[in-house]
């Protein structure tokens, strides 16, 4: 079968569809280049800036918080804001800050992080210079909880690694390298680990296209998924 | 050595070579020191029997003592969290659940926890539905340390324990084909509960294999406990201990075999895991033979789970009531595996327009999530299973990362096998029952 561009349907969404939380998204079927005669076409839905949580956080987040900026005098400038949503708690991080907060986390007596349970990336394409940002959950075994630490960076920019705190970050950080791109500096070996070592680009950044061929089902072409209309 | 004697030596880029010219052979052995001038490295995978798929190590060995090990992972990567972002919420599961294919509804079962997270349905999942997911994670989880008594008997020379394991794990194979219509990869749980109800016809395998099953395990642990080689190739082989395993981030029967007894169905309960009895089995040796004794144990108390959860399965809904998140088709297993139900297709194609409209929409276009993110964790028969899933507000996930066990279990083979035997790495990986696909996505 031959792949040609004109392939895929008039008006069909090409590349990634990269909406993110906080650019604006037009239209119901994410159309371009032609006229949209859905009706749904200058529609423009917002959504909102995730924005920090006022205190008290509620649970044992007050807790948490408190003990980290007993803990670490630096609280105030490394801590960009704190968001509770779904129950859950998370401090956005200075990228600079991050190795210094993990410590605090994983040693202070009221805190106790002691499992490093994911470390993972997510790209916010458009959302501002900062767009990828690297997720770090942790985990106290001692009072079961859990915390998220989120840091923000620029795509050519580099966080300290927290491998010399948490050892079992090591795959986890040559994982949002080889997917985002992430340089951690002070990693023991920063190598790709589930792409070829000889790969080119950041599979899971949203402006790296799935890839795919239009395939053919009982007689009608069916474009491959990422050409396929989308309903946002 | 001179060169008046029967060997001459130069020296080469490549070290110093002897040419031999016959005679005394011992002179020449010698003056070679064997273990720190026999360092080879030897490639062990991709494909290779005791390596649970496609797992590569490079080990640096010195006469049969490993030096180094690294593991290479990635030769499964399929790029499953990328495809999660083109697809609808609900299509997401028919993905995750091929990440690790021998325990695929606790893949699920991660997934739908988040979404439904995400949505904030969490509490308005029926009672029914619940009850079933408990139900067939046990009986996965059964399955899949199955496989591992499986596999690991015959990497350590027992094979008949393959035969058996396999065999045993068929039973619970069928239970699900039942079921889903699938014996494996089953998009059975969906965001707002599980794709069909339980026939008759399954609870009776299910009731037979509780009595089935204890019975056959115990000629398992006769056979494989008493055994010497057994023992020898299992009591202190690739310890790591409680420290060792937080560090590397080891959870799961390998973290409870040194002793803590860390269970995310006990400490962090979900899907009504705080209504049931069961015990966290533990060992204190931290070895293989320790991860085999709670593997075990944990199949006894999964058994106790699975007829808790027999008990307590009442009729009743088994999808959320809220018609904007529920699948509308009621669903058949068909010749063929599972699809809409014909009753359903007759019902939206000839009686009712609404329906076709409503069909149409949430199964072309799915539901919206409200923007935000949420990290869910379970306890998959490895560990710690994470997803992390974003939503931006659209039809599709923004971005689910599966933080899965056997990749991070994984990083603690050096941590095990370094300066033991060659065939103790074996033992030592085979013991943290890794799945490729799982680690590799």
């Amino acid at each position: 079968m031959t792949v040609e561009p004109t392939s895929s349907p008039e008006g069909a969404n090409l590349g990634a569809p990269a909406q993110t939380p906080s650019s604006p998204q037009k239209g119901m079927f994410g159309i371009t280049g032609t006229g949209d005669v859905s009706g749904f076409g200058g529609l423009v839905r917002r959504h909102p800036e995730t924005a920090g949580s006022a205190k008290p956080y509620g649970g044992y987040f007050d807790e948490v918080t408190d003990a980290l900026e007993e803990a670490y005098p630096g609280f105030a400038d490394a801590i960009e804001k704190v968001v509770v949503d779904r129950g859950e708690l998370t401090l956005h991080i200075k990228p600079q800050r991050i190795l210094e907060v993990v410590q605090i986390m994983r040693d202070d007596e009221s805190l106790r992080f002691e499992l490093c349970s994911s470390v993972s990336g997510v790209d916010y394409l458009n959302s501002d210079a900062r767009r990828l940002h690297v997720v770090y959950q942790l985990t106290s075994m001692t009072y079961r909880r859990r915390v998220r630490l989120e840091v923000a960076i620029a795509a050519d920019d580099s966080i300290p690694s927290i491998t010399s705190v948490y050892p079992t970050a090591d795959w986890q950080e040559r994982e949002t390298y080889d997917m985002f791109g992430v340089i951690f500096t002070g990693h023991p070996n920063l190598t790709r680990v589930l792409m070829p070592d000889d790969w080119e680009g950041f599979p899971q950044r949203k402006d790296y296209p799935l890839g795919g061929v239009p395939v053919e089902y009982k007689g009608a072409e069916i474009p491959p998924p990422d050409q396929r209309r989308v309903y946002q | 050595m001179t060169q008046s004697g029967y060997a001459s030596e130069r020296e080469t880029t490549e070290g110093r070579v002897f040419t031999v010219t016959g005679g005394d052979w011992d002179t020449v052995t010698g003056s070679v020191d064997p273990l720190s001038n026999e360092k080879i490295v030897v490639n062990m995978g991709p494909q290779h029997p005791s390596t649970h798929g496609v797992l590569r190590l490079v080990l640096e060995l010195e006469g049969e003592t490993v030096q180094e090990v690294r593991p290479v992972v990635g030769y499964l990567h399929t790029g499953i969290e990328k495809n999660l972002e083109y697809r609808n919420w609900t299509q997401g599961t028919t993905f995750v659940t091929r990440a690790d294919y021998l325990a695929p509804l606790f893949n699920e079962a991660g997934y739908c926890l988040a979404v439904e997270k995400l949505l904030g349905i969490t509490d308005d999942i029926t009672e029914r539905a619940n009850t079933i997911r408990v139900l067939f994670m046990e009986l996965n989880r059964i399955s899949s340390h199955l496989v591992w008594l499986a596999t690991t008997g015959m990497e350590l020379g027992a094979i008949s324990m393959m035969l058996y394991g396999f065999r045993e794990r068929e039973y619970i194979l069928d239970i699900f084909e039942e079921t889903s219509g699938l014996r494996m990869n089953h998009a059975y749980f969906r965001p707002g509960g599980v794709a069909q109800d339980i026939p008759e016809s399954a609870i009776k395998k299910i009731k037979d294999f509780l009595v089935y099953l204890p019975k056959k395990l115990k000629e398992y642990e006769d056979m494989l406990s008493g055994q010497v080689i057994w023992q020898e190739r299992t009591q202190g082989v690739a310890v790591l201990d409680v420290t060792g395993c937080l560090a590397m981030g080891v959870t799961g029967p390998v973290l409870r075999s040194a002793g803590l007894a860390w269970d995310l169905r006990k400490t962090m309960p979900y899907c009504g895991y705080e209504n049931y009895e069961f015990d966290v089995p533990t060992a204190t040796t931290a070895d293989v033979w320790g991860r085999y004794q709670v593997r075990l144990a944990e199949i006894r108390e999964s058994l106790k789970l699975v007829e808790q959860a027999l008990d307590k399965l009442r009729p009743g809904p088994i999808f959320i009531s809220d018609k904007k998140i529920a699948w509308p088709a009621q669903l058949a297993v068909g010749l063929d595996g599972m699809g809409n139900s014909l009753e359903h297709v007759a019902k939206i194609m000839g009686q009712s327009m609404e329906s076709l409209i409503h069909h149409f929409k949430l199964v072309t276009e799915g539901f919206r999530v409200p923007p935000g993110q949420v990290y869910v964790s379970i306890e998959h028969p490895r560990g710690e299973l994470g997803v992390h899933a974003v939503s931006d507000g659209g039809t599709h996930p923004y971005r689910v990362h599966m933080r899965d066990p056997s990749f991070v279990n994984l990083q603690a083979i050096p941590a095990m096998a370094e300066g033991a035997l060659l065939a103790d790495v074996i033992a030592g990986g085979a013991s943290l029952d890794p799945v490729m696909g799982g680690c590799d996505r």
